[in-house]
């Protein structure tokens, strides 16, 4: 098998972006996952929101770790790099790529069996040291590429394709999220492109650790009755706290809301998320009610979507290190060598 | 009884509890012949503990200038009564017992073929100071006074070095001077010429720094580029991340801003900080990380990641005693197979075996180098004793006309120019192929990185001859790389001989000496000191002029001749290995003993053929 490319015409009625880019140019290759796969209508999304969001393709670097998931940033913005990396460790490969240059964007793609289980600790990790990416779990409850194992975020009592039980908890990757520090923390469905693309565009300019678990059901291991992660049960348990609008500065808001129940969360970056409240408490800069939130419906149930939790005010890795504003990957002798008169005087220290 | 007469060429050996405050005082009396022109050796040993459990620190005076453990002791200062039976067993006969005789010890606690030196450290030390730790504290002090006054130190050296490490701190200049001039007064006057071992000024240093390999590399990452450090704490390498991190905190902030050209990161294990180093080679910053072997056991998945996807990396592995934990706090070099052929599959990786701290300083700089040249994992090969202790080296150098390899990357430039792109093309017949930073051209000059097998042109494919052609490519760039990696160091006896010594890393000043003694000895020995792998021809030609090669090594399994044999197809007859590995570094004493064994059963003359026995 290798790859197969994808025709490069475009139909000329293709409406563009504000860089005179179609859709198409955001597309990567064709997709080797089965039909009707979560994860290839989380790529669409994917696809849509950058578009949208006027972002030159070859400014993102894609990361994934190992999985059905993450193999698909080979299917969109095909112009970018990307780095399919090792099981569970994409976390720290995105933390090194974002240090070495933080002007690009940086996309984390990730599935089930890749961050809750062989990958949890750098999944934890990477939300503690808040490093400014959007992190997409492709999360289905089941090995796909092994063929219908459980994953660690297979519901406590569901049922495997084959009928077995799972007897184990489920690990809660919103949860854990929004405990080890994350900023901004959503939860979509691959079936709802409505909702998904601004979540995700908004987790795109978030400028800290963004974390969006995505249930996006496997059509092939994990799409029975018995499932917490079919299309079925998702649509009959879908609980939006939320529809989210994202606008990439404050001056762009030109739709204007019925009054009540919609809040904006400017964000320092001049970004504005926009929130028509569903659910008319729920407070979405409260991380305590968001943990809170989550933990209730989990318990009877339901799945709570939407933008669960930002932090307006959130800082990244680099600010944390204080490191300077030119990528490292651009820095040379002159900016990085002491030079020979420094080495001569640390020499003389050393007497 | 005999009695060790000896100037400026004695091994004196300390003797303390962990955590007792004895490590600054002991690196105090190292420094004193320094600054008299003395070359010593000093190395640490000490357990895998904070506090508690018995250290010592053993200083090797040698106006010869050699910087190899010799092994034996004439001067035991015991401090410590829990191993003071062992101490006492190590001391050479005619040598010395210096102790603190505050308490009688019975008889039977002595040996009648050394000199016993008491003096009442406590009972002083008890008199002046009231606050226990401060007691404990000065009680150091004031020995280093009294071996000042025995070994004929000169005070005002001793002095200077205390006005140095105080400067500033009025508060603790006083007591730490007072401390020792009531143990030089003390043993001036009643301890006189009870030791033969004297210290005398002489021109043995030069202009030679004295430094820890693990600093050494810090700074050298800080000279060859380094901006991106991630590293998980693991004995003996902390030290070396943390110079990193102080060199650049003096050497790598920018004036205007105050912010910094480097990003450390304690990670959360060494998986991550292999991933981290990945990321950012990827990404096009001078990446490394510092570990040590269960370190590398660890790193390895990503390791056979950044070969076969070509990413620099640059590793130092600080070895310890392996296997599993170990001894973490002993040395050895047993992580040569381990890291050589780190990883599932077929790779094999260019290995830097520094000697001493300025090669450290050397071979960090130019890993970084290496590493972008040959899109590759480069890993130096310390280990604990270049690594932790402090040891007399040239001082550091750096041309400023010298400037970074960053390898073979396209730029937007060359793109637009139409310069054709296939991240896996051998364009050049050298088996590297060019690579482009994320974000370098709108259009073109973009790959998908991947573990997974992929044609020249970076495209998923599992084809055979495709996966074939990619991996006799990484070989050939190994090929290249023999030529580019620092080349061995012949050094020739000067006669014709059969006998040839190979050796590598913190072997070289034990062999050093090792050589004069078998020249003495009437053993005629060329050596070569390996500096890296690949092995360039010169290895493979030292091999061919001899008959028998020693191999000397410090790990169990000859590590290194096994490379020899497998990459060079040596004879396995001619390849004799002398191996050291009890976590001890190996000394002159042991070489000399061990190839002079052999050399003489090699020599026996053979009985003639035919002729009956």
């Amino acid at each position: 098998m290798t790859y197969i490319t994808k025709p490069r015409l475009h139909h000329p009625t293709l409406k563009q972006n504000a860089l005179g880019f179609t859709r198409r140019d955001y597309e990567g290759k064709v997709s080797t996952l089965c039909a009707g796969c979560g994860h290839d209508s989380i790529s669409a999304a994917l696809i849509q929101a950058f578009w949208e969001l006027d972002i030159e393709p070859h400014r993102v670097a894609k990361l994934s770790g190992i999985g059905c998931s993450s193999k698909t940033p080979d299917y969109f913005l095909g112009t970018s790099h990307g780095f399919n990396t090792v099981h569970g460790r994409m976390p720290s490969v995105l933390t090194g790529a974002n240090l070495a240059n933080g002007d690009l964007i940086y996309i984390g793609v990730s599935g089930d069996g890749d961050s809750a289980s062989i990958g949890l600790g750098q999944f934890a990790h990477v939300m503690r040291r808040g490093v400014n990416m959007a992190y997409i779990l492709e999360n289905n409850g089941v090995y796909g590429l092994t063929k219908g194992q459980f994953s660690a975020t297979a519901d406590l009592g569901s049922r495997s394709k084959r009928g077995v039980e799972n007897t184990d908890s489920a690990v809660d990757t919103v949860g854990l999220a929004l405990l080890m520090g994350a900023s901004y923390v959503a939860r979509g469905f691959s079936g709802d492109k409505e909702q998904l693309v601004p979540i995700l565009k908004a987790a795109i300019a978030h400028p800290g650790a963004a974390f969006v678990d995505v249930i996006s059901p496997c059509v092939a291991f994990n799409n029975h009755t018995g499932s917490t992660k079919s299309y079925d049960y998702v649509r009959e348990h879908n609980e939006a706290v939320s529809r989210l609008d994202f606008w990439p500065s404050r001056e762009s808001i030109t739709v204007s809301y019925e009054a009540g129940g919609v809040i904006e969360v400017p964000q320092h970056d001049g970004s504005v998320l926009k929130l028509r409240k569903l659910d008319g408490s729920y407070d979405p800069t409260d991380r305590v009610e968001a943990i809170n939130a989550t933990t209730r419906a989990a318990a009877k149930g339901e799945v709570l979507t939407g933008l669960l939790y930002v932090d307006p005010s959130a800082e990244d890795l680099h600010a944390h290190l204080s490191t300077v504003e030119t990528p490292f990957n651009r820095l040379g002798e002159k900016e990085l060598c002491p030079g020979s008169a420094m080495l001569h005087k640390i020499n003389a220290s050393l007497r | 009884m005999k009695r060790i007469e000896a100037v400026n060429d004695f091994v004196i050996k300390f003797a303390n509890v962990n955590g007792s405050g004895s490590a600054s005082a002991n690196e105090l009396f190292a420094k004193s012949f320094l600054r008299m022109g003395i070359p010593v050796s000093p190395r640490n040993i000490f357990p895998s503990n904070i506090q508690g459990l018995p250290t010592w620190y053993e200083v090797r005076v040698t106006e010869a200038g050699w910087l190899g453990r010799r092994g034996g002791v004439d001067l035991m200062v015991a401090m410590n009564p829990q191993t003071w039976d062992q101490d006492v067993r190590e001391i050479d006969p005619g040598g010395y017992l210096f102790y603190d005789d505050t308490k009688p010890l019975p008889k039977s606690k002595f040996r009648d073929d050394i000199h016993v030196v008491g003096m009442p450290l406590t009972e002083i030390t008890n008199a002046t100071f009231t606050d226990s730790r401060e007691r404990q504290l000065f009680k150091n002090i004031v020995y280093i006074g009294a071996l000042a006054a025995l070994l004929d130190i000169e005070p005002g050296v001793i002095a200077e070095l205390i006005g140095e490490q105080y400067k500033g701190k009025e508060k603790l200049l006083k007591p730490n001077l007072n401390a020792f001039q009531m143990g030089y007064h003390y043993a001036e006057e009643k301890l006189k010429d009870t030791v033969g071992l004297k210290a005398k000024r002489a021109y043995g240093v030069g202009d030679q720094i004295f430094i820890d390999g693990n600093s050494a590399a810090g700074l050298g990452m800080v000279y060859g580029g380094a901006t991106v450090c991630a590293w998980y704490p693991i004995t003996p390498s902390s030290s070396l991340a943390e110079a990193f991190q102080r060199y650049c905190a003096r050497l790598r902030v920018d004036k205007d801003s105050g912010r910094n050209r480097h990003a450390i990161v304690q990670a959360e294990d060494e998986l991550a900080s292999i991933g981290i180093v990945v990321g950012a080679g990827w990404n096009g910053a001078r990446a490394f990380t510092a570990t040590s072997g269960p370190g590398i056991s660890l790193m390895t998945e990503f390791i056979g990641l950044a070969y076969f996807a070509e990413i620099p990396v640059t590793i130092v592995d600080v070895q310890r005693g392996g296997p599993s934990t170990g001894m973490p706090t002993r040395t050895q070099q047993s992580d040569i197979l381990a890291c050589a052929y780190a990883s599932h599959g077929d790779t094999k990786h260019v290995l830097l075996f520094p000697e001493d701290p300025y090669e450290c300083f050397e071979h960090a700089a130019a890993a970084l180098d290496l590493a972008d040249r040959l899109q590759t994992p480069v890993f130096v090969m310390t280990d604990l004793d270049i690594g932790m202790n402090q040891r007399l080296t040239k001082p550091f150098t750096w041309d400023d006309a010298r400037r970074y390899d960053r390898g073979k990357v396209m730029t937007a430039e060359q793109l637009e120019a139409g310069k054709e792109f296939g991240r896996y093309l051998d364009v050049d017949g050298d088996g590297i192929p060019y690579r482009t930073y994320p974000g370098t051209h709108p259009t073109k000059g973009s790959f998908f990185t991947r573990g997974t097998t992929r044609d020249r042109y970076a495209r998923y494919s599992e084809e055979g001859s495709v996966y074939v052609d990619n991996v006799q490519r990484l070989l050939h760039k190994f090929e290249t790389a023999k030529a580019l990696v620092p080349q061995p160091v012949l050094h020739e006896c000067g006669k014709k001989t059969r006998f040839g010594a190979i050796y590598y890393g913190s072997t070289s000043p034990a062999m050093a000496e090792a050589i004069k003694a078998l020249e003495a000895a009437g053993i005629a020995l060329d050596t070569l000191r390996l500096r890296a792998f690949p092995f360039s021809e010169a290895v493979t030609d030292f091999i061919a002029e001899h008959d028998q090669v020693f191999v000397v090594e410090q790990n169990r399994d000859a590590q290194l001749r096994t490379m020899l044999l497998s990459e060079l197809n040596a004879d396995p007859a001619k390849l004799m290995p002398v191996l050291h590995f009890d976590g001890t570094p190996i000394t002159a004493r042991f070489i000399a003993a061990e190839i002079s064994e052999r050399v003489q059963i090699l020599n026996v003359s053979p009985i003639k053929k035919g002729k009956a026995a």
